[in-house]
């Protein structure tokens, strides 16, 4: 459901720009939050306030790697593994991640807990190895520090490492 | 010892300077005042003057692309500050962005003032979301305080500024896919000419500049273009900030003079290759611009002597790789990156970028083939010239210029199926599947 504070949100976005369409972006942004992933509501509801057509919000959708047409877990890991990163060891982490966390890249945990990515060099390379946590940087990474996320994601749950 | 040149990055480090009050007390917002009481042609002859170059990659003087901007169209014209940082080896934008937005504003508004454009965009790359909550409230600061807005600073300018969030596509760094991007759509190229001067958001004649680009405006008006030029070389005028990344001792963004050495760079700022390793190989600008060996570390840094050194200055992400690095192994990882954000719009980079990412995988696995080497080449050739965009160009840059560099590396995994470097034999690829 899209509600109607959401799709306020998304006429106010359209207020700020000369052309309705330059909203579709930001309008998409809003419906994702609002669900946790893109859903045919979330179109439609972008479709009717931006005034195009559906299918044409889904094509868009589909050319941006950051809205999703599937829910993700309820924590987001995504690593860097750009040039930058691969230079100051981030398989080893990555791979760390994998074992800690049971979960494989591109996969969420079972109980839904977290999904782990793979992310494209994210402007970060000075302080390389990083990752993000729901969108929000790690940085300077280290087997510890990534332990400790792992124990920060775990706790929320109760759960143990590896489960 | 070399010393840091903060033009750019000038009171970064101040506590609060993220904050409208401090970045006032420190002297913010009087180069606007200034350039609002100068005729906007005015502001654009400084800027001309001062010699400044486009520092998203090309290197363009600024202040002629102004000078190119449409005078008689119907339609407005529009400002974009590109701050979609996306560029392997780069993390200056989003520094700025995030440590000193204002002067990110600043320099939009003045900028703005000059070209004649009432709307501005500052197109930032959707992951960073912290960057763009710090951009958010410096534009609202800015409004608040009737800096920004109408009858800014009380004069009769009217300039707005809109914040823009990606949503992750590389490819919208590109000028043209940024409009498309802005305007609702696929982050598509488009075809040149129309250049965005002429007919580009919108429609309408548009100037597209790089955050850092934007970002040394204020200091070129509050100091005047002789004082920049005095910075920097004949043809590279003033500073870069040069994103320091890889093998080194210490890693990070330093602001210098242009025509600085990469020695100096990677020995005196960054504290030289780390684990006491040799130095391999670096690429001077971000992952799009050929790298470069051990032998040109006495290059300088400015535009012209990095092209007669065989690569360019881009991006300025100088990427160190030591001596205990496959070459085979980094290349493919760059590869990936291409791979991963060709926009498909064009076949040669879509198909071209899928094949040579295969092919470097196979081959740091050591399952290359005997003709793989050549097979690389020819698939460059093939695109070499013949994408829709520059990013196909910049997706061969990386394996054509290994490949000169290091063929004998090349030659060595298909030979033996392993790697030549020995603690490496191919643990990273295996550590990889
Ligand atoms: C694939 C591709 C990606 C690019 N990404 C960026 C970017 O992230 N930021 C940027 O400022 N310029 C980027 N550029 C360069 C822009 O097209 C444009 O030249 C630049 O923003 C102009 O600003 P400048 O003159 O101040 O350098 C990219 C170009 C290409 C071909
Ligand atoms: S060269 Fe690549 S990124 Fe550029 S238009 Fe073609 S497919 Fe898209």
């Amino acid at each position: 459901m899209i509600s109607e504070d959401a799709k306020q949100k998304m006429r106010d976005a359209v207020a700020k720009y000369p052309v309705a369409r330059s909203a579709l972006l930001p309008a998409l942004r809003i419906a994702q939050e609002e669900e946790g992933y893109i859903t045919p509501q979330g179109i439609q509801a972008v479709a009717q306030i931006i005034g195009v057509h559906e299918d044409e919000v889904t094509s868009i959708a589909s050319f941006y790697t950051m809205y999703h047409a599937k829910p993700k877990g309820k924590y987001v890991v995504k690593v860097c593994n750009s040039i930058g990163c691969y230079l100051r060891g981030c398989d080893n982490l990555l791979k760390q991640l994998e074992d800690e966390l049971g979960v494989q890249p591109g996969q969420t945990s079972a109980d839904g807990l977290v999904t782990l990515e793979t992310a494209e060099c994210m402007a970060s390379c000075g302080t390389a190895p990083v990752l993000q946590l729901d969108d929000e940087f790690v940085e300077q990474l280290t087997p510890e520090r990534v332990h400790e996320i792992v124990l920060k994601i775990n706790n929320f749950s109760g759960r143990t490492p590896g489960d | 010892m070399t010393e840091q040149v903060r033009i750019v990055t000038k009171n970064i480090d101040i506590p609060g300077i993220d904050t409208f009050s401090v970045y006032t007390q420190h002297g913010g917002f009087q180069a606007l005042r200034k350039a609002l009481a100068m005729e906007p042609a005015a502001v654009l002859e400084t800027v001309k003057n001062s010699g400044l170059r486009g520092r998203g990659g090309a290197g363009f003087p600024t202040g002629m692309k102004w000078s190119f901007l449409a005078k008689n169209s119907s339609k407005p014209t529009y400002l974009c500050a590109n701050g979609d940082e996306s560029e392997p080896g780069t993390f200056k934008d989003r520094m700025i962005m995030e440590k000193i937005p204002h002067r990110l504003v600043e320099g939009v508004l003045i900028s703005a003032y000059a070209t004649g454009a009432k709307q501005a965009f500052i197109y930032i790359r959707g992951e960073l979301a912290y960057a763009a909550r710090q951009l958010e409230r410096a534009i609202a600061e800015t409004y608040a305080a009737g800096y920004a807005g109408k009858n800014i600073m009380g004069s009769d300018a009217n300039i707005d500024v809109v914040l823009h969030r990606g949503a992750g596509a590389y490819i919208c760094g590109e000028e043209t896919a940024l409009m498309e991007s802005l305007e609702g759509k696929r982050g598509y190229p488009r075809l040149k000419p129309p250049f965005p001067a002429a007919a580009g958001l919108y429609g309408g004649p548009t100037v597209i500049n790089n955050c850092e680009t934007l970002s040394t405006v204020p200091a070129i008006i509050e100091n005047g273009a002789e004082w920049y030029a005095s910075y920097g070389t004949e043809k590279s005028k003033g500073t870069r900030i040069f994103c320091l990344s890889g093998h080194v001792n210490k890693p990070g963004n330093y602001e210098l003079p242009m025509g600085v050495t990469f020695r100096t760079l990677i020995e005196e700022f960054g504290g030289g290759v780390w684990k006491g390793r040799k130095l391999k190989a670096f690429v001077p600008g971000g992952s799009s611009t050929p790298m470069l060996g051990a032998d040109k570390i006495d290059t300088p840094m400015d535009y012209e002597s990095v092209a007669s050194a065989g690569s360019m200055l881009g991006a300025a992400g100088v990427i160190v790789i030591d001596d205990a690095t496959c070459i085979v192994d980094a290349v493919s990882r760059m590869e990936e990156f291409y791979r991963d954000e060709s926009c498909g719009k064009c076949s040669p980079c879509r198909e071209g970028t899928f094949w040579l990412a295969q092919l470097l995988e196979r081959l740091a696995e050591g399952q290359g083939r005997a003709d793989d080497v050549k097979l690389l080449s020819d698939i460059c050739d093939n695109m070499s010239g013949k994408c829709f965009c520059p990013l196909g160009d910049a997706a061969i840059t990386p394996v054509v210029s290994a490949i000169k560099l290091f063929r004998e590396e090349f030659e060595y995994h298909i030979i033996h199926h392993n790697c030549p470097l020995s603690e490496h034999n191919r643990s990273a690829a295996a550590a990889r599947t």
